[in-house]
């Protein structure tokens, strides 16, 4: 317990990387200003830094004895590790699609399809581009490619 | 995208009950298809193979503007999954079509 007390900066500083870890996922990729570049996770990892800095000083300085060394070196590598994980998530892992360069681009004609909806009709994209929208036949139509729910 | 003259239309690899939980948890009002064995998919060439769920394929994310004679106006294939076209973005493509 005193152990656990003394170097609480420490586990604070890892407790904020595990929340900056989930929190992007869980919360911030609803809002597209959080989403397309995670300032507010790296703003959450550089203030889990100065806990850990200050905890690691502390569990280093004069009062430092062989365990609290320990349990700082272990919990600062977790939060490093956490960190990888988020940098992963975030920045390498996403990046990794199909670069789809056989994609029909602006001027080329769309590919014809014929799909179910939710009602189990037949649609295809000629209706789709014929069938009124709010009383007139719409100006286009917008396809949205999605994973899928899950 | 009413007000543009625009009709969103969502395809992914789902079957149509699972779309349609989909459409009706998210309160879409516009058309959410279904292409299990990825046939439009893969004419777009946006097949991410392996990657869904049990290691089926399914799409990348992408969206295509195409217009009343069914020619591309506007793409949108981003190279991170996480960063998505924004609505601003697709209004302003929309405005190619008027």
């Amino acid at each position: 317990m005193r152990i656990r007390f003394f170097t609480w900066q420490v586990w604070i500083g890892f407790l904020i990387c595990v929340v900056a870890l989930l929190s992007y996922p869980l919360f911030f990729v609803r809002f597209p200003v959080t989403r397309d570049f995670p300032w507010a996770n790296l703003f959450l990892y550089c203030v889990a830094t100065v806990f850990l800095i200050v905890g690691l000083r502390r569990a280093f300085g004069v009062a430092g004895t062989r365990r609290r060394r320990i349990l700082g070196f272990v919990l600062i590598t977790l939060s490093l590790l956490v960190f990888g994980l988020f940098c992963f998530v975030v920045f390498i892992f996403p990046r990794q699609l199909p670069p789809s360069s056989a994609a029909p681009q602006a001027g080329q004609k769309a590919p014809a399809f014929s799909l179910t909806d939710t009602a189990g009709r037949t649609v295809t994209l000629t209706e789709l581009l014929s069938t009124p929208l709010s009383g007139k036949p719409p100006n286009g139509v917008l396809l949205i490619f999605y994973r899928g729910y899950w | 995208m009413n007000a543009v003259g625009i009709r969103p239309v969502a395809i992914s690899v789902d079957p149509p009950e699972v779309s349609l939980e989909f459409a009706r948890k998210a309160g879409f009002t516009f058309p959410v298809l279904s292409d299990p064995n990825a046939e439009a998919i893969r004419s777009y060439d946006l097949v991410h193979k392996g990657a869904g769920a049990n290691g089926r394929d399914i799409a990348r994310p992408a969206e295509f503007l195409v217009d009343s004679s069914g020619t591309v106006r506007w793409i949108n294939l981003t190279d991170n999954y996480w960063v998505r076209a924004r609505p601003e973005q697709i209004l302003e493509a929309a405005k190619l079509l008027r």
